[in-house]
This record gives structure tokens, C-alpha cells and sequence, in this order.
């Protein structure tokens, strides 16, 4: 890992297809992780962007921070747009009416419109099989519109729809395992990756660049704005949520699991959780309950990677 | 001229978009829409037309991956109904703001609830306003004429908007009816290739869909009004080609033994034909009463419109859908308001009937006709009348 840290610098583009001057927040691990995404997608793609945060902050009419073909139309339908890309491409190449340039489709969204609304549509594609990469980048609730919690907010965690008070712990429930849904459908690839671990999300990429048929990477991306965490310890933060076994990195080919970072000792979760204001209020008890998960989920990867 | 085969009016539709050899197809099965979408399918499986049909898990995917397919250049078809349309919705207007020309087949259908497959025009109504141009249509000759001429509409570089061709669930979708069908070769020549001014393409990247700050919002709303309403020109322009190349004559207002009548029935889509025989009837016993049948909905065809009714003391406008609460049938209120600043306008009087797929015989439309007179004479404390019902 360390030579390879520091060779690979050297090798990855410089070309910024997702350009400087957009309007994301200070720190924000969202926008750096799409940065690095698409080091990796390169120059030979369609991107079809969700609502959220990425698409707000990089196409403010008449602006743009794309310097590939992207195009947005709706939250929830992405994966469906994306599926009518790639048909309409493999149609005209056949026909003749176009090169066939092997342009991948390439769908991007935030854990809302991924593991909520945009579920349906997901799925739709997976099944259908179309070749093409989709990228869910998730800071773990809805953050566009203003910190929501969504399917994929952490246990215990502050969002403006899953306040704590007197009578509630913050949000109630458990973060849905996306990555295990999209490995259901038997697609090829599905991964797990973090902007903090710069090297292995463009790896990951780049496999599902190549993969062919439908290609899954899940990306933890810090939202300090959403996540009440201080702007500059972005890249520590999804350290600690690896290293905690939190958000475990590793991979799925054609349903096999590999641990991209294979962690002998993990991490007390607490070191996590309070750099955090999202769950500054949690009690020693739930902060043990979600050690106690953590263990539970790590141990349950392993069996899997065998 | 070719010679007319019986065939069942969805069968035709789906081989009208063979016809104008269609890239993509995305579809999802609803009543009574199937049969256009089935029948697609084996066209593609059989090889007989080279298109990637992709049978997506819900319209809203469906509208979606039109909206793709098309912003790569693809030429693409899709039909629905009902429920169909509505989960579609939101996506329509995207569908006509990024001027993505998508021709849509909408075998017209009753909402739920209660639960209804059969026909009216409440879906058509719920979309009346996303943008895009809608052709009703009124026989399986209709149907096939104006899809074809719709891929022309759509596709026009001084046009670039969807196109949505409706016609009656069961009423006309399920009937078997002589058709004539050009030969290949005429619609290719009919219809010019797709050329999308700038498609999604690496080579060329155009970020489609960014949002609008308030600053530019309205402008950019007002772009789509404006194109919307100059489509027009360039409709007549394909009907106008379309009847010098096949014989078959098609504008926004039609007119049925209307001249020198002073009592008008207006109608939409398929109730057209049964109207013609009671308007025959009637015409026979001495009655002084003609049919305007609103073909063109969207751009609104007010000029055509004001012309048709000169000299009219009495239209008597039939909706086939309710606006809950409201001025009656929407088809009604919006013939109103487009009369109302004409000096010289005939009283409108609203009837709205055959919901849900309930039928109106000839003597029906007799009995609606009588009615309405009668209303224009007595006048009335309704804002409509349901014919028909049981109270
Ligand atoms: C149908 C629909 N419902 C709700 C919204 C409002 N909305 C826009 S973006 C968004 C949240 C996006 O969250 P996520 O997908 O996690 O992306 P993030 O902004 O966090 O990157 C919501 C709720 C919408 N645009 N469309
Ligand atoms: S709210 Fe969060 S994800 Fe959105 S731009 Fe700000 S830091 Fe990034
Ligand atoms: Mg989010």
C-alpha cells in the first residue's frame, strides 16, 4: 500500500472532467470523491445525474463543471435514463448511424436517490442487465434539501427528519445494506470505496469501467455541512469510518468477496462518532449497541470474503 | 393507393412505428395499451424492425429511458394508458422542456379509483399542460396517418418536442378496422432521418438538464410556450405534405355539415364517428345541426377554433372527463375562454358523458343535442351535465 501511494500519484490524469469552480461546501467529501471518479471514468462516457447535491452544485444555468456529455433529469430515475442511453447507443452503432465508440454509460447519485426513491429503477437496470457503471455517493442523507435522514443514515444519527429528543434516540433504524442489494441481482461488480482511500476508489472505477454488464460502486463520501464534523478532518473521517469497520471497504466479483483493506484490529466506533455532531447526544449504552452491530456486521463481511 | 386490410387498430399503430423504423422502444404493459406494446415486441423478436426494445420495470422508467434514448439521437416510440400516463407524468414535462421529440401512442383510459380499464380522457386531461403537442384521433386510419406524421412533427429541427397521438382505449385500440398502410419507401421518404442537433456524445460534451436560478427560469419557460405555439405551423405543414403525398386531409378543427347551422356539437377522438350518424339523423328529419370534431389539442388551435363557430348561436361541447369541482369538462372551459373576448360568440353549453367506458349511441348524441337547446333556451343553474346518469 505505502509504495504504491507513492508511485500511482504520478500515473493518475490530471484532466479534471469534473472542473474547479463548482458550488460544493468547504471540505466536502462528495465532491472529491466524483472528482476522483472521474479520473478514473476518463473521456469516453455519458454521465446521467440524479438530484442531489452533485448535480446542484456543478449546473447552475448558463454554467457548467462538466466536461463530459452529462445530462440530469429527475431524482429517482437515473438508472432508467441511463438504461435508455446505453439501448439508444448500442441501437445507432449497430445501425450504423454513429461510431461505435464503446462509450460507457455511467450513472451517478447520492444514498437518497440510490437506496430510497431510485430503488425501483436500480433494480429495473440491474435485472435488465445493461452495460453500464452506477455510482452511488453516499453521505448518508439527504443532504440537497437540507440533512434528511434516508435509508442510509447510521443508527443513532441527527438528521432534521430523525431529530433526538425525549422521546427518540436520533434516527431509529439501521443503515440499509445497498451493496448486499445490489449484489441480489448477480451483476458482475459491486464495490465498496471512500475518497480517503483515493487510490482504491479509482481502481475500483476503473474495474467497473471494464466490467461488462451493470457495475455497482458504493462511496462513502463525508458531508461535514450534514454530518456536523469539522471541514478540515474530511479524509480522517473516512479513515475512521473504515478503520472502524463502519463502512468496511471490499468487492464483489461475480459474487465473490474480497476485503480491500483488510483490518486485523478494528478501531473502537467511539473514536468515529465523536468527532461527529451528528451524534454528539448518543448515550455511552447506544454508542455500545452500535459497537456491538459494528463487531457483528464485520464479522458476518469476513465469513463472507472466507 | 395501396389497398385497405382489416386489422385491429393496435396492431396498426405498432406497425405505423415499424414503418417509420423507430430506434427504441421502451415499454411497460397496461390495458388497454398491450396490444400496441405486444405486438412491437415480435416485430423486434422476429427481426422484421431493428430496435432495442426495452421492457422497463414501470412507465416512469419507461418516459425515462425515452428521455435517453432520445438525447442520444435514437428515434423512440413508447404507448401507455391511464395510470400509465400518470406514473409517467412527471417526466413528460421534462420530456418537453429538454426538447426531446418522443412519439407516444396513449390508448385513453378512466383513473382509479374506482379501478376502471376502460375509456375516457382523464388521463389525457391530467396532462394536458407538460408541454407536449397531443393529436386526438378518431378511426385505425387516423391512428397510423398521425403517428407517422408525428415522428415528422417531433423531429422537425424547427419543432423538437414530443408528440402524443391519443387514441380511445377499446373503443378504438380493440376494434378491427380498414386500414391502408403506405409502402415503405413513401415513409421514408415521408419522414426524414432523425438528425438530434447535439446528442450526448463524448466527443461533443453538452451537459443537458442544469437547473435554472430564478434569473432565467421564466425565460426559458417562455422559450418552450413560444415553440410549442409555432409548432403549429410546421403540424399543418406534415398534414398539408401528408394529404398531397397520401390523399388524407387532416387539420386542427374538423367540420362536419356545419355550414349554416346554428347549432354546433363539438367532440374529441373516436365519438366523432357515432356523432357523424346522429348529426345524419338529425340532418334528415330538418334539424339544423353540424359536428366539429377537435382534432389538435395542444398547441390549441384558437384561431381554427373562433372560425369554426362563426355564425353559431348554440356549441354544445362534449367532455369525456370531469374537473372535480369545477367549470365541467376541461375541453369546454378552454373552448369557453378562447370565445369569450369574440364579440360575436355562441352560448357554450357543457355536456360531459361516456366515463369509464360508458357508451353513447347515436340516439344518445340525438338526446344531448335536443338537451343542449333546450338549455340555451331555459338556461340552467349547472355548470355541466353528466349525460346519462343515474341519480
Ligand atoms: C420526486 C422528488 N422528490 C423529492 C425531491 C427533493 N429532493 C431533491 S434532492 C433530494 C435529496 C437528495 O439526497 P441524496 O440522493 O442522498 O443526494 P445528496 O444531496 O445527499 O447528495 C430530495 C429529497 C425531488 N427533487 N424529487
Ligand atoms: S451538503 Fe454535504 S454533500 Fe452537499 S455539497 Fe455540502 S458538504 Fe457536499
Ligand atoms: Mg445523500
Amino acid at each position: 500500500m505505502e509504495k504504491y501511494a507513492i508511485y500511482v500519484p504520478r500515473l493518475v490524469t490530471r484532466r479534471e472532467n469534473f472542473a474547479p469552480g463548482h458550488r460544493a461546501c468547504i471540505g466536502c467529501g462528495e465532491a472529491l470523491a466524483v472528482r476522483l471518479a472521474c479520473k478514473a471514468l476518463g473521456q469516453n462516457i455519458i454521465i446521467a445525474n440524479a438530484t442531489g447535491c452533485m448535480e446542484i452544485v456543478s449546473s447552475p444555468l448558463p454554467n457548467t463543471t462538466w466536461r463530459v456529455p452529462w445530462i440530469h433529469t429527475l431524482f429517482e430515475n437515473t438508472a432508467a435514463v441511463a438504461s435508455g442511453i446505453e439501448a439508444g447507443l448500442k441501437v445507432l452503432a449497430r445501425k450504423g448511424r454513429i461510431l461505435d465508440l464503446d462509450t460507457k454509460v455511467v450513472a451517478i447519485a447520492g444514498d437518497g436517490g440510490t437506496s430510497d426513491i431510485g430503488l425501483q429503477a436500480i433494480s429495473g437496470a440491474f435485472e435488465r442487465g445493461h452495460n453500464f457503471v452506477y455510482i452511488c455517493f453516499d453521505n448518508e442523507a439527504y443532504m440537497n434539501t437540507g440533512i434528511q435522514r434516508s435509508s442510509a443514515t447510521p443508527y443513532g444519527a441527527f438528521t432534521t427528519t430523525s431529530p433526538p429528543g425525549k422521546k427518540s434516540i436520533g434516527q431509529v433504524t439501521w443503515k440499509k445494506d445497498m451493496p448486499a442489494i445490489a449484489v441480489a441481482h448477480n451483476i458482475p461488480y459491486v464495490a465498496t470505496a471512500c475518497h480517503s482511500y483515493p487510490f482504491d476508489l479509482m481502481a475500483k472505477v476503473d474495474k467497473a469501467m471494464a466490467t461488462h454488464g451493470p457495475a455497482y460502486v458504493h462511496i462513502l463520501s463525508v458531508c461535514p455541512t450534514g454530518w456536523r464534523s469539522p471541514v478540515d478532518l474530511t479524509i480522517k473521517m473516512g479513515r475512521l469510518a473504515v478503520e472502524t469497520g463502519v463502512f468496511p471497504l471490499y468487492e464483489v466479483e461475480y459474487g465473490k468477496y474480497r476485503l480491500s483493506v483488510d483490518l486485523p484490529k478494528l478501531r473502537p466506533v467511539t473514536d468515529y462518532l465523536k468527532l461527529q455532531g451528528r451524534f454528539r447526544h448518543l448515550s455511552e449504552d447506544l454508542m455500545n449497541e452500535i459497537q456491538q452491530r459494528t463487531n457483528t456486521e464485520y464479522a458476518k463481511l469476513k465469513e463472507k470474503v472466507g | 393507393m395501396v389497398k385497405k386490410v382489416g386489422i385491429e387498430v393496435s396492431v396498426a399503430v405498432a406497425d405505423a412505428a415499424k414503418l417509420a423504423n423507430v430506434d427504441v422502444i421502451a415499454a411497460y404493459p397496461i390495458t388497454p395499451q398491450t396490444h400496441i406494446v405486444e405486438h412491437l415486441a415480435q416485430i423486434v423478436a422476429d427481426g422484421e424492425l431493428d430496435a432495442a426494445y426495452i421492457p422497463v420495470e414501470s412507465e416512469h422508467s419507461v418516459m425515462s429511458a425515452c428521455c435517453g434514448a432520445s438525447a442520444t439521437g435514437a428515434r423512440t416510440f413508447t404507448a401507455t394508458a391511464g395510470q400509465g400516463l400518470e406514473l409517467m407524468h412527471e417526466v413528460m414535462y421534462v420530456a418537453s422542456a429538454m426538447q426531446l421529440p418522443i412519439v407516444m401512442a396513449v390508448a385513453n383510459r378512466a383513473l382509479s379509483a374506482p379501478l376502471s380499464v376502460w375509456g375516457d380522457h382523464s388521463d389525457a386531461m391530467a396532462v394536458r399542460d407538460t408541454g407536449w403537442i397531443q393529436i386526438f384521433v378518431e378511426n385505425g386510419q387516423e391512428a397510423v396517418d398521425n403517428v407517422l406524421c408525428a415522428f415528422r412533427i417531433a423531429e422537425d429541427q424547427r419543432v423538437l418536442l414530443p408528440v402524443m397521438i391519443h387514441l380511445d382505449g377499446f373503443y378504438l385500440s380493440h376494434v378491427i378496422e380498414p386500414v391502408g398502410f403506405p409502402e415503405q419507401s413513401e415513409v421514408d421518404q415521408f419522414i426524414p432521418p432523425y438528425q438530434y442537433p447535439l446528442p450526448l456524445n463524448p466527443d461533443k460534451p453538452v451537459t443537458m438538464g442544469a437547473f435554472a436560478p430564478p434569473f432565467i427560469y421564466s425565460e426559458a419557460k417562455k422559450v418552450q410556450d413560444v415553440n410549442l405555439r409555432a409548432s403549429k405551423e410546421v403540424i399543418m405543414e406534415c398534414w398539408k405534405e401528408f394529404g398531397n403525398r397520401f390523399k388524407r386531409h387532416y387539420s386542427p378543427v374538423e367540420s362536419y355539415r356545419s355550414e349554416g347551422t346554428k347549432v354546433l356539437l363539438l367532440t374529441m377522438g373516436s365519438f366523432g364517428e357515432t356523432a357523424m350518424t346522429a348529426i345524419d339523423k338529425m340532418r334528415g328529419e330538418g334539424k339544423k345541426v353540424g359536428l366539429l370534431k377537435l382534432r389538435l389539442w395542444r398547441p390549441f388551435p384558437f384561431a381554427e377554433i373562433r372560425q369554426a363557430v362563426k355564425g353559431a348561436e348554440v356549441l354544445i361541447v362534449l367532455d369525456r372527463s370531469l374537473s372535480y369541482g369545477g367549470p365541467g369538462g376541461p375541453v369546454c372551459s378552454e373552448i369557453r375562454s378562447a370565445l369569450y373576448q369574440q364579440e360575436k360568440k355562441p352560448q357554450v353549453i357543457s355536456f360531459i358523458g361516456g366515463l369509464g367506458g360508458r357508451d353513447i349511441t347515436p340516439a344518445g348524441f340525438e338526446e344531448i343535442i335536443t338537451r343542449g337547446i333546450e338549455i340555451s333556451q331555459t338556461g340552467s343553474d349547472q355548470e355541466f351535465e353528466l349525460f346519462g346518469v343515474r341519480e
